[in-house]
């Protein structure tokens, strides 16, 4: 079938502002609408610019606003979609060139959260022993992979940039409910600030935007019940 | 612009980062070059596991998994380099686990083991539980451990800075010269940044992209290879190339063999299956070289799905909770990719081009060799997918990556740091950037030609057809022709993009290069090559010949001609060769 697929450009070499290009493009109902950028990009105009690696979904290069949702571009299928599909760049952070953004204050957030584990005790000679109960405490947020889609779909990140977001909020989930970890609390520190969990409005975009289908907002709302508790 | 710094890491996969870990613990000031974001590096692919025989659940010894590896190369696996591998499998495991990594834990709270192919207890008996993992995600768990540590030690990054040239002092690799740095191409803005260093690590994974079907990310395309091989660096054992049994139908997206390890099934169109023809004890568990060989044999011979070429691989007896709990990834790309539901469906595979044994030769401290004697390129070093120690040898085993850039890539920081201390700062001329600058400007100006993706598509459609899982003569001198050919045209390609921002057009190209020089490689070693062995089947050769074959290939680039090709002896320490079956 044919498929009209309209892409938000902007070159800033060439464009003073960014614009809508239509594309005809034949495609089936099991693509994916990577398969159709690259057929653009490969067949019709050699300029359209995006990120992409492995293409199924574990990489996190290609997060975009996909008919008014945050998704991968690799793991959204045109049946899902249907024939009309209108692509953007992932929303509040600074486009460099059509579906690119700068990528660089997303993980400078991210790096702020002290995303490592923290334990000085010496290490024994043996792996630590962790239960399967412990273990499974962090499981959810282990398997983000800091595709920016939460984030950048978030009300509170857009109207305050400075707000860490979600992606650094299940960063430092993944950490602080790790029995094996001992800076829990300088994290909680961190994320206690005002531009920390307080931001969360609960909307639930984040939910909604990850494509790896972690509970983010029940993550941050963790997040902000262990403050609470530290305070009380 | 120009920086200099003590040791550059190109790449940023789990060899590169646990490099620039222990250069970090060295305190040698390091750089790490990568054209994607770390956490996008394919590393993070990796699904099943990784291997090392700490016998959390049953007896094992790091003997057996040297065995294991070194019968499941085929006997081309250098057998000093098995034995390091299988050793410091096990503390690197335990590091991990002391960095953070989640790994799935049994009821007392060590890390869970699972079975994996070709890993076996005493010596091939039966299989053992020896693959350490995080759900099927362990690759991802690596990854991201890895650059934590790294952001932890303050590890400097450059992110998308594309590597273009190796720059050598005192002539190229092939002349004596030793290492100087490298050239990138930051693709943000197109500028280009020389780095000049005493030590460089070529860490940028395989060329899976050579192929039409593959597991492999797009930006797969074989750079480091390719980089040092235009430098007079041969390329080793190319011809011996992984085809994973089970990639999804059509696509080649990998469906771990964790599934497999679990309890998973093949089955042909007869529901049969089929693996007890081929290896009746391990059944499919077997390595993965004979496993692909026999569903292309099954599909050949009509028991392909509906005729079809493809069979099953069926996980419904395994039940919810095992395949929600310890494979929810494949699970999901089943259900995306081929919208399967694997919990009541069987899932239409075929085998998918997976892993390079061979690349860039190395000695056990990951330091680039030149010859068949061994000699040392001055600074240059290469650990993970893209080099060749060569622990694999003609087939690698499943978890065998995985445990290869961490025990590597531990070994390359090291290496590093002692090279870099007793090394002086090498000289870099002022136009050590001039002939990659004028190639890239060349390209970026040239009006008309080709689209690089016409040659690309024409590309994977060979090597599919021609060097897959089984080849002969025929297709394999075609190979050679045609890729010659196609060299020829690349020669004179057009890009689109002629911006300086963020211009992917022109850096595709350019690993359409990449790419090409990994091809006439692989088909120019495979097609010498007469006889088989591990991943390498010759249907006219079909038989493994010690006598004249147990040697390793070193694939010399020669301008316009084919690649000289040179052969360097295999190290056997413990286990003698022996026929090979399961």
């Amino acid at each position: 079938m044919q498929v009209d697929l309209r892409i938000l450009r902007y070159d800033p070499e060439r464009d003073a502002a960014p614009h809508w290009e239509t594309y005809a493009v034949e495609a089936g109902p099991m693509d994916r609408v990577l398969n159709l950028l690259h057929t653009v990009k490969n067949t019709m105009d050699g300029t359209l610019t995006f990120r992409r690696s492995c293409a199924h979904g574990i990489c996190g290069s290609d997060a975009m606003l996909i008919n008014g949702r945050n998704r991968l571009a690799c793991k959204i299928r045109v049946e899902q979609l249907g024939r009309r599909i209108s692509i953007a760049p992932i929303g509040g952070m600074p486009v460099v060139k059509d579906l690119v953004v700068d990528m660089e204050g997303f993980f400078a957030k991210y790096r702020t959260v002290m995303p490592f584990l923290v334990n000085d005790a010496p290490v024994p000679e043996r792996e630590r022993r962790q239960s399967v109960a412990d273990r499974e405490r962090f499981d959810d947020t282990t398997r983000c992979i800091l595709c920016a889609a939460c984030t950048t779909s978030c009300p509170s990140f857009w109207a305050r940039p400075t707000y860490l977001g979600p992606a650094a909020i299940v960063q430092a989930h993944r950490f602080i409910f790790d029995s094996r970890d001992t800076a829990a609390e300088d994290r909680l520190e961190i994320l206690a600030d005002d531009d920390g969990v307080w931001r969360c409005r609960t909307t639930f975009n984040c939910v909604t935007a990850c494509p790896r289908e972690i509970n983010v907002t029940g993550a941050i709302l963790e997040v902000t019940r262990a403050i609470v508790a530290r305070h009380s | 612009m120009r920086i200099d710094t003590d040791a550059v890491v190109v790449g940023a996969g789990g060899a590169a980062l646990w490099a620039a870990l222990e250069l970090a613990r060295e305190g040698v000031a390091t750089a790490v070059l990568t054209k994607l974001y770390p956490t996008r590096s394919h590393t993070g692919a990796a699904q099943g596991g990784v291997c090392a025989a700490l016998g959390n659940l049953e007896e094992d010894h790091w003997e057996w998994h040297m065995f294991d590896t070194v019968k499941g190369g085929d006997y081309l696996t250098d057998q000093d380099a098995a034995e390091v591998l299988s050793q410091e499998a096990i503390e690197r495991v335990i590091e991990l686990e002391h960095m953070g990594l989640p790994f799935n834990r049994t009821p007392e709270g060590k890390i869970d083991q699972r079975r994996f192919g070709g890993h076996t207890r005493n010596f091939g008996e039966g299989p053992v539980k020896r693959a350490c993992y995080a759900a099927d995600r362990t690759g991802h768990m690596i990854l991201q451990t890895l650059y934590q540590q790294c952001i932890k030690a303050g590890v400097t990054f450059y992110d998308e800075y594309h590597v273009v040239d190796v720059v050598f002092e005192g002539g190229d690799a092939s002349e004596g010269g030793r290492v100087a740095g490298v050239v990138a191409y930051r693709i943000a803005d197109g500028e280009i940044h020389t780095f000049r260093a005493k030590a460089v690590l070529m860490a940028t994974g395989g060329y899976g992209r050579a192929w039409r079907i593959t597991s492999n990310a797009y930006t797969l395309a074989g750079d480091g290879m390719s980089l040092v091989y235009r430098r007079g660096v041969p390329l080793e054992d190319m011809e011996f190339y992984q085809f994973h049994p089970t990639g999804i139908y059509g696509i080649g997206i990998l469906l771990s063999e964790a599934a497999r390890g679990e309890g998973g099934t093949l089955l042909n169109n007869d529901g049969e299956r089929f693996m007890e023809r081929y290896a009746p004890r391990l059944m499919e568990l077997a390595p993965r070289d004979m496993v692909s060989r026999a569903i292309y044999l099954e599909i050949r011979d009509g028991r392909g799905i509906g005729g079809k070429d493809y069979v099953y691989l069926d996980v419904r007896h395994l039940g919810r909770k095992v395949i929600e709990e310890k494979l929810p990834d494949i699970t999901d790309f089943a259900r995306i990719y081929l919208g399967v539901e694997p919990l009541k469906e069987p899932v239409p595979i075929q085998p998918t081009a997976h892993y390079a044994m061979g690349g860039i030769p190395t000695d056990l401290a990951t330091r680039v060799i030149r010859d068949p004697s061994n000699t040392v390129i001055p600074g240059l070093f290469a650990a993970g997918e893209v080099a060749c120690v060569s622990v694999h040898g003609a087939n690698r085993l499943g978890t065998n990556s995985l445990v290869d850039l961490l025990v590597f890539g531990r070994r390359a920081g090291i290496a590093m740091a002692e090279y870099a201390r007793g090394a002086a700062m090498p000289d870099l001329p002022p136009d050590a950037d001039e002939a990659v600058r004028a190639e890239i400007e060349a390209l970026r100006a040239r009006r008309d030609g080709e689209r690089p993706e016409v040659i690309r598509a024409e590309l994977n459609l060979l090597m599919d057809a021609n060097v897959g899982v089984f080849r002969d003569e025929t297709l394999l001198s075609g190979a050679v022709t045609k890729i010659a050919a196609l060299r020829d045209r690349y020669a004179s390609v057009a890009v689109q993009d002629r911006g300086t921002t963020f211009n992917t057009d022109l850096l595709e190209a350019r690993e359409l290069g990449y790419v090409l020089d990994c091809a006439e490689a692989t088909a120019a070693s495979a097609l010498a090559r007469k006889e088989s062995r591990g991943a390498h089947s010759r249907e006219d050769y079909p038989e493994r010949d010690d006598a004249n074959w147990l040697a390793h290939t070193l694939a010399y680039r020669r301008e316009g001609e084919q690649p000289e090709l040179r052969y360097k002896p295999v190290t056997i320490t413990r286990f003698e060769p022996k026929p090979r079956t399961y």
